[in-house]
C-alpha cells in the first residue's frame, strides 16, 4: 500500500510532523516498510570529473577519458566533445539512462574498437539549452564536492509503502490509513460526504444479478455517463499514479484506480457502446471463455462470478475486465460499476486461473458493502471534471443487504487479556473514531461494527483495536514466573541431545540437511520405504522426502571431496520418513567418515578408515549413551546400500528383532554411481526411536559397586574354527562358562593362513579368571582351563591350537 | 687408633676422587668386605682388654658409618650422573607436531536450539515436538486459517498430495494445537524444530528452524508475554539491557497480535544488539486466539495465555555474526569448522550459555 504523505492529508487535518505521522503508522500496526523518493530515470545522470584523457588509437576527433564518478575506481568513457580535458568537472549519464532529447537509452558499447561505459552530455542532450557542441562544463566552486551526486534534483515527494495485514482491508485505501491515524491522536479525519454530483435521468442499461446457487456477486451499482471525452490524465493525477510505481493509461482508467486507492473502493469502466443490450451478473458455465485486459484467454469453469451482455462473457466479476468492453480514448459513452463480490468466491475463482490483480487482492480481504455510492460519486465527480459528460442516476441492485453488525462488549475483558487498564471514556473514544457506534449499558458496550471491517466478529477483536490505538508501549513488562508443570526433555530428548554430542565428541562434524532429497539419491538408500513425493518442489533435484540420512549426507560428503577435503567425518541427526502422513517418521542419526586414519603424521602409520572405525563409533555411542556392552549383540544383516560382507546391525539385546543401529562400509556399487572419488567411505545410522528405555537409572544403577581383590590369572588360548564362526560367539560361549570366575575374554589375534587349513581361522584370546571369594590354587586354575577348552570344542566345533 | 685413622684418611681421599660405580663397590670390599679393612679391626675387637674396648668399638663405629655414608652418597651422585647423561641423549624436538586431534564440532543451529532451551528451562518451559509432515487441519485450520483466508498466501507451502491435505508445516504453530489437544492446561512449553516453505533466495531457504513458545494458564496476559521475551531475549544475547518494541500486527491464531523488534546498531560492519537507534524484526506473538482454544476444547473465559514463534537461524546469525541463511544448510566443512561448536560446550544456566 502506497500514498504520499500531501494526499494523506486529503483525508487527515494534522498539524503532526512527516516523521510523527511515520512513527505512529508503525505504532497501530500499518508497519512502514519504506519511506522514500520513487526512483527517477535522471537519477542516472551525476556529476563526474575527467581525470585523464588520451587519444582515440583508431579516430582523430574521439577522446578515451577516465572519469571520476565517485566510485572507487575511475571509468572509461569514449567523448567526442571537444572540450573534454583533465579537471573538468561535467555531467556523466550511465549505462541505462534515457537521453531526454532523444529518448535514447545508453548501452555499454565499443566505439570503434573501445569500450565506453555511458557517455558525458553536453547541454542540449539534456534538454538545458540549445548548447550542443561541447559537453557541459560545471562551475568548480558549486560542483567540486559534488562528484558521484545526483545532477538533477528529484522533485517527486516521498512516498510511504505500508505492509498491510490481510485483516486490514479498509487500510487498503488512503482513507482508512487516516481512519486510524485520527483515532491515534494524530488528527482529525475530513468530512467525506460532501462529493456532489449532479444526476441527470436514469441508467438506460438494464443490470440484473441472477440467483444462482453460487452467486458471487451481491450488489451492483452502476452509473452511466454520456458523452465524454476520454483523455490523457491531468498532471496532478499522473503524478499521484506514477508516485504508486503504476502507469498512466487515460483518464478514466487512471480516476478508477485513484479511486480504488484513495477509497478502497475498486472500480469497472465499461465502454458502454459496446455492451450488448443488458448486464447480466451470473455463474459462468463451464467452458465458457474471454479475453481478459491482461491479453490472456481465460477458459472458465462453472460457478465462476461473470460480469456479462447478450453476446456472452465480458469480465470476471471482481477480479479483471475483458478487452471487449474496454475503455479506450475515443470511448464516448462509459458504464461506471461498482459492485461488492464475496471474498471466497472471489478467491476460488482467482485461484483455478492463477489471476493476481488489485481488484482481486481487495475483494479477496474484504471491501466495504456499504461503499457502492461513494465510489460512483468520488469517480464521476471527477470524471465530468476531467472528461464532462451526464451522469445517470445511479443504480444499484442488489441480493442480500448489509447491516452493522452488533457486538456486545465487557469493558473488563481489555485489562483481562492486555494487563492494564484504561478509562472507559477513553475506550469509547477509540471505537467512535475507528466508526463504531457505541452505546454503553454499565461496564458493557454495545458495539455496531463498521461495515468495512470485515475482520471484526468478537470481542477480542475489540481488545486489539483499542490496544494497537492507544499503544502496546503502555503494556507492563511482567518478571516471568519460574514455575515449572513438567520437566524440560522427555527420556526421548534427552538421549536425542545426548547422542548429538557424543557422536560429535568422536570427530564427527554435525551437519543440518534439507529433509528433501533428490530422487534419484535417494533410491539408493531407500530400501522398502515408499518414495514420498512433493507435488510442488522447490527445484526438480529436491522432489522427495528423504527415506534415510544418507542420501544427503553423501551428496554433501561428495561436495567436500570434491572441494580437496579427504579425510571427512560428518553427521545429521533428524527425521526421516517412512510415508507421507504425520506421525510416519524416524528420528536417526547418520554419520559418514571417509579417506584415511593419521594421514601425514609424522610418528603414526597412516590407514584406510574401515568397518571396524563405524563399528566403534556405534558402539562407543550406545555404551555412552548407557548401554551394556554385555548385552549388544551384532548380526550380519544391513541394508543393501551397505557393503554386504563388511557391514552389520546392532541390537539392544541378543533376542531383539528391530536393529537400533547399522553400521559398515558403503557399497562400492553406490561410491560409483554416486561418483564419490574417496579411497574408503564407511557409515553408520542410529535409530532413536527403537532405542528402548532398557537401562537403569543412574541412581539406581550406581549403587552396586562390587569388585575383587583376590589374584586374578591370565590365560591365553588359541582355537582353530570354521572361517565363518563369529568370534561374538566364542566370546559367549566362553563368557557364560562360568560368570562368576571369567571376568573378561579379550581375542587379540585372528590368524589365517600357513599351517591353519583354508576353511579355517584361528582366534587367539586372553580369559581373565578372578574368583571374588578367594584366591584360586593351581588346581581350580587347571580345572577352569580344561573346561574352557572341552566347552568351546564341543559346543564350536574348534579345537584347541596346541 | 692412629691405623683406623689413616685408614679413613686415606679411603675418604680415594672417595673423593672421579669414580665409577665399579670402583666404589671395589672400595666398599675393600673396607666391609669379609677380609676388608674395617671389618678385620672388628674382629680384632674382642680380643682387647675391656677398658680399651668400649672406646675403640665406639671410634670404629663412628668411622664405620663416616666412611658408610660417603660411600652411599658417592654412589647416589654417580647413579644420578648416569641418568642425567642418559637423559641428554633421549632429548627429543618437542616442537613436533602432537599425535592427531579429533574434534568434532556441534552445528550453530543445535547449538543454539540448546540455547534456547536452556533458558527457557530456567522459567519453567518444557520442550515438545510435532511431525514434520502435517495436515492440512493442524498447520492451518485449527489454527484458524480457514482455506478462504489470504492468510494462507503467507504461506508458500510445500504438499505432499495432490488435495493438499498433506503439506510439510509451515510453522512450528501446529505443535500448539497437538499439546492442547493431548493434555490439560496449564501449558508451558516451547517447541523448536524443522519448518518449510517453498521460496529459497538469498534470504529464504526452503527449510528453517522455529521455536514456538505457548503459556497458557488461569490469568496469563500480554504484560506476561513482554516479560517472558523480554527475559528471553536479554539471556540469549547475554546482555543487561535491551531495547524492545511490540508493534501491532496481524497472525490468525493469535489475538491481539504483535511484531517484536529489537533494537541494534552497526560497529564496524557487526550487528550489535541491544542500543542503537535502527530496529530488527525478531519474532512474532501475541494472545493464543479464542479460536485456537475452541479447536482444542479450551474454555476460553477461563484460560487464556500468549504464543510465540521465533525464527531460530536468524536468532543464530546475529549472536554468532553469520552472514548468509543458505550457508547454514550447505555443509561446507570449512564452515562447519568455524561456525561449529565444541561438543563440550553445553549450554546450561550455571556453566553460562556460550564460552
Amino acid at each position: 500500500m502506497k500514498f504520499t504523505i500531501s494526499w494523506l492529508k486529503e483525508h487527515l487535518d494534522t498539524k503532526f510532523k512527516d516523521y510523527q505521522i511515520i512513527e505512529k503508522l508503525t505504532d497501530v500496526g500499518l508497519e512502514v516498510e519504506n519511506y522514500e523518493k520513487v526512483s527517477s530515470d535522471l537519477d542516472n545522470f551525476k556529476v563526474a570529473k575527467i581525470i585523464n584523457t588520451e587519444q582515440h588509437p583508431n579516430a582523430d576527433k574521439l577522446k578515451i577519458c577516465d572519469v571520476d564518478i565517485g566510485e572507487q575506481n575511475p571509468i572509461k568513457v569514449v567523448c567526442g566533445a571537444p572540450n573534454a580535458k583533465n579537471d573538468l568537472l561535467t555531467v556523466y549519464a550511465g549505462p541505462g539512462s534515457m537521453i531526454p532529447k532523444n529518448n535514447m537509452k545508453l548501452t555499454v558499447s565499443k566505439i570503434r574498437g573501445v569500450t565506453s561505459y555511458g557517455m558525458l552530455c553536453s547541454e542540449s542532450e539534456l534538454n538545458l539549452s540549445d548548447e550542443s557542441d561541447g559537453i557541459i562544463e560545471l562551475k568548480l566552486k558549486k560542483y567540486s564536492d559534488k562528484i558521484g551526486k545526483n545532477f538533477f534534483k528529484n522533485n517527486s515527494e516521498k512516498v510511504i509503502d505500508l505492509s498491510i495485514t490481510p485483516n486490514r482491508p479498509d487500510c487498503l485505501g488512503v482513507r482508512g490509513v487516516a481512519r486510524d491515524l485520527a483515532a491515534a491522536g494524530i488528527g482529525k479525519l475530513k468530512n467525506n460526504s460532501n462529493i456532489k454530483v449532479k444526476n441527470n435521468g436514469s441508467q438506460k442499461i438494464k443490470v440484473s444479478i441472477t440467483k444462482d446457487k453460487n452467486q458471487g456477486c451481491t450488489i451492483f451499482g452502476t452509473c452511466f455517463i454520456k458523452d465524454v471525452t476520454n483523455k490523457e490524465s491531468p498532471k496532478w493525477l499522473k503524478d499521484k499514479i506514477i508516485s504508486l510505481g503504476q502507469k498512466p493509461i487515460s483518464a478514466i482508467v487512471d480516476i478508477t484506480n485513484y479511486v480504488m486507492l484513495d477509497l478502497n473502493r475498486p472500480l469497472h469502466a465499461y465502454d458502454a457502446d459496446k455492451i450488448d443490450k443488458e448486464i447480466i451478473v451470473r455463474t459462468s458455465e463451464k467452458g465458457e471463455t474471454f479475453e481478459a485486459l491482461d491479453n490472456k484467454e481465460y477458459k472458465l469453469d462453472n460457478d465462476m462470478c461473470v460480469i456479462s451482455d447478450k453476446s456472452g462473457v465480458l469480465g470476471l466479476g471482481g477480479i479483471i475486465g475483458g478487452t471487449r468492453s474496454g475503455t479506450e480514448l475515443n470511448t464516448k459513452n462509459i458504464l461506471l460499476e461498482s459492485a461488492y463480490f464475496l471474498p471466497r468466491s472471489i478467491r476460488k475463482t482467482s485461484k483455478l486461473l492463477n489471476i493476481d490483480t488489485d481488484a482481486k487482492f481487495r475483494f479477496e480481504r474484504g471491501i466495504d458493502p456499504q461503499s457502492i455510492e461513494i465510489g460512483l460519486k468520488k469517480a464521476a465527480q471527477l470524471i465530468t471534471k476531467i472528461c464532462g459528460g451526464n451522469v445517470s442516476n445511479f443504480d444499484v441492485q442488489s441480493i442480500r443487504k448489509y447491516k452493522k453488525n452488533n457486538i456486545k462488549f465487557k469493558i473488563p475483558l481489555f485489562e483481562k487479556i492486555v494487563g492494564f487498564k484504561i478509562k472507559d471514556k477513553e475506550v469509547i473514544k477509540i471505537l467512535i473514531d475507528l466508526g463504531f457506534e457505541v452505546s454503553k449499558k454499565k461496564s458493557e458496550l454495545e458495539l455496531k461494527i463498521p461495515t468495512w471491517r470485515p475482520d471484526i466478529t468478537q470481542p477480542i477483536d475489540i481488545v486489539e483495536e483499542i490496544v494497537r490505538i492507544k499503544g502496546f508501549n503502555n503494556i507492563e513488562i511482567l518478571e516471568p514466573q519460574k514455575n515449572r508443570i513438567k520437566d524440560t526433555l522427555n527420556k526421548q530428548q534427552k538421549l536425542f541431545h545426548f547422542l548429538q554430542r557424543s557422536v560429535a565428541s568422536k570427530g564427527y562434524f554435525e551437519t543440518v540437511t534439507w529433509s528433501f532429497t533428490d530422487s534419484k539419491i535417494n533410491n539408493f538408500f531407500k530400501e522398502s520405504y515408499k518414495e514420498i513425493k512433493i507435488v510442488n518442489p522447490i527445484s526438480s533435484d529436491l522432489d522427495v522426502l528423504r527415506n534415510s540420512i544418507f542420501p544427503n549426507l553423501a551428496f554433501y560428503l561428495k561436495k567436500n571431496l570434491d572441494r580437496g577435503f579427504k579425510d571427512i567425518s560428518l553427521f545429521e541427526i533428524g527425521p526421516t520418513f517412512k510415508d507421507n502422513k504425520p506421525g510416519e517418521q524416524l528420528t536417526v542419526i547418520g554419520g559418514m567418515k571417509s579417506g584415511k586414519i593419521s594421514r601425514l603424521n609424522w610418528n603414526e602409520e597412516n590407514r584406510l578408515v574401515d568397518v571396524f572405525d563405524a563399528k566403534k563409533d556405534t558402539i562407543q555411542t550406545l555404551l555412552e549413551a548407557g548401554y551394556d556392552r554385555q548385552n549388544l549383540f551384532v548380526r550380519e544383516k544391513s541394508p543393501s546400500y551397505y557393503h554386504p560382507g563388511k557391514s552389520g546391525s546392532v541390537y539392544l539385546d541378543k533376542d531383539d528383532i528391530d536393529p537400533v543401529a547399522y553400521f559398515g562400509e558403503i557399497h562400492p556399487n553406490i561410491i560409483k554411481k554416486l561418483d564419490i572419488k574417496t579411497e574408503a567411505l564407511v557409515g553408520f545410522e542410529i535409530y532413536l526411536d527403537y532405542l528402548k528405555d532398557t537401562k537403569l537409572k543412574l541412581k539406581d544403577s550406581k549403587s552396586k559397586f562390587q569388585f575383587s581383590d583376590y589374584q586374578k590369572s591370565d590365560r591365553d588360548f588359541a582355537f582353530v574354527v570354521d572361517k565363518n564362526f563369529k568370534a561374538q560367539d566364542l566370546i559367549e560361549i566362553i563368557s557364560s562358562i562360568d560368570q562368576n570366575l571369567i571376568k573378561s575374554v579379550k581375542i587379540f589375534d585372528v590368524y589365517e593362513g600357513e599351517n591353519v587349513s583354508k576353511d579355517k581361522k584361528s582366534i587367539a584370546l586372553k580369559v581373565t579368571i578372578q574368583s571374588s571369594e578367594k584366591t584360586l590354587e593351581d588346581s581350580d586354575l587347571e580345572k577352569i582351563n580344561r573346561l574352557i577348552i572341552s566347552t568351546v570344542e564341543i559346543k564350536s566345533g574348534a579345537k584347541i591350537r596346541s | 687408633m692412629s691405623d683406623i685413622k689413616k685408614i679413613k684418611d686415606e679411603f675418604l681421599n680415594k672417595l673423593s676422587a672421579d669414580l665409577n660405580i665399579e670402583s666404589v663397590n671395589q672400595i666398599k670390599s675393600e673396607l666391609f668386605g669379609k677380609n676388608g679393612k674395617i671389618s678385620i679391626f672388628f674382629k680384632k675387637l674382642g680380643s682387647l682388654p675391656a677398658e680399651e674396648r668400649k672406646k675403640f668399638a665406639s671410634d670404629l663405629n663412628f668411622i664405620k658409618n663416616e666412611l658408610q655414608e660417603k660411600i652411599n652418597k658417592k654412589i647416589q651422585e654417580i647413579e644420578i650422573k648416569e641418568i642425567n647423561s642418559k637423559l641428554e641423549n633421549e632429548k627429543v624436538d618437542i616442537t613436533l607436531p602432537e599425535r592427531n586431534i579429533i574434534q568434532g564440532k556441534i552445528h550453530p543451529v543445535s547449538q543454539v536450539i540448546d540455547e534456547i532451551s536452556s533458558i527457557f528451562s530456567e522459567i519453567g518451559f518444557s520442550v515438545e515436538e510435532g511431525p514434520d509432515v502435517e495436515n492440512e487441519h493442524y498447520n492451518f485450520t485449527a489454527l484458524n486459517t480457514p482455506d478462504n483466508h489470504p492468510a494462507r498466501d503467507m504461506h508458500d507451502t510445500f504438499y505432499l498430495d495432490d488435495t493438499k491435505e498433506l503439506l510439510l508445516r509451515t510453522h512450528t504453530s501446529p505443535v500448539q494445537v497437538r499439546t492442547m489437544l493431548k493434555g490439560k492446561p496449564p501449558f508451558k512449553i516451547i517447541a523448536p524444530g524443522r519448518t518449510y516453505r517453498s521460496d529459497s533466495d538469498q534470504t529464504h531457504a526452503p527449510m528453517f528452524h522455529q521455536v514456538e513458545g505457548l503459556h497458557i494458564d488461569k490469568n496469563i496476559n500480554m504484560g506476561h508475554l513482554k516479560g517472558c521475551l523480554n527475559y528471553f531475549i536479554k539471556s540469549f544475547f547475554e546482555v543487561d539491557k535491551i531495547k524492545m518494541r511490540f508493534r501491532p500486527s496481524h497472525f490468525p491464531f493469535t489475538e491481539p497480535s504483535a511484531e517484536v523488534d529489537i533494537g541494534y546498531e552497526l560497529k564496524d560492519g557487526k550487528i550489535v544488539i541491544g542500543e542503537g537507534d535502527k530496529w530488527l524484526e525478531i519474532l512474532g506473538c501475541g494472545m493464543v486466539h479464542p479460536n485456537v482454544l475452541k479447536n482444542v476444547k479450551i474454555n476460553s473465559d477461563k484460560y487464556q495465555g500468549y504464543a510465540f514463534g521465533i525464527g531460530i537461524d536468524r536468532l543464530a546469525m546475529l549472536k554468532y555474526g553469520i552472514n548468509d541463511l543458505r550457508a547454514f544448510f550447505e555443509t561446507d566443512y570449512r564452515w562447519l569448522n568455524h561456525f561449529g561448536f565444541d561438543p563440550l560446550d553445553v549450554p546450561s544456566n550455571y556453566r553460562g550459555l556460550s564460552r
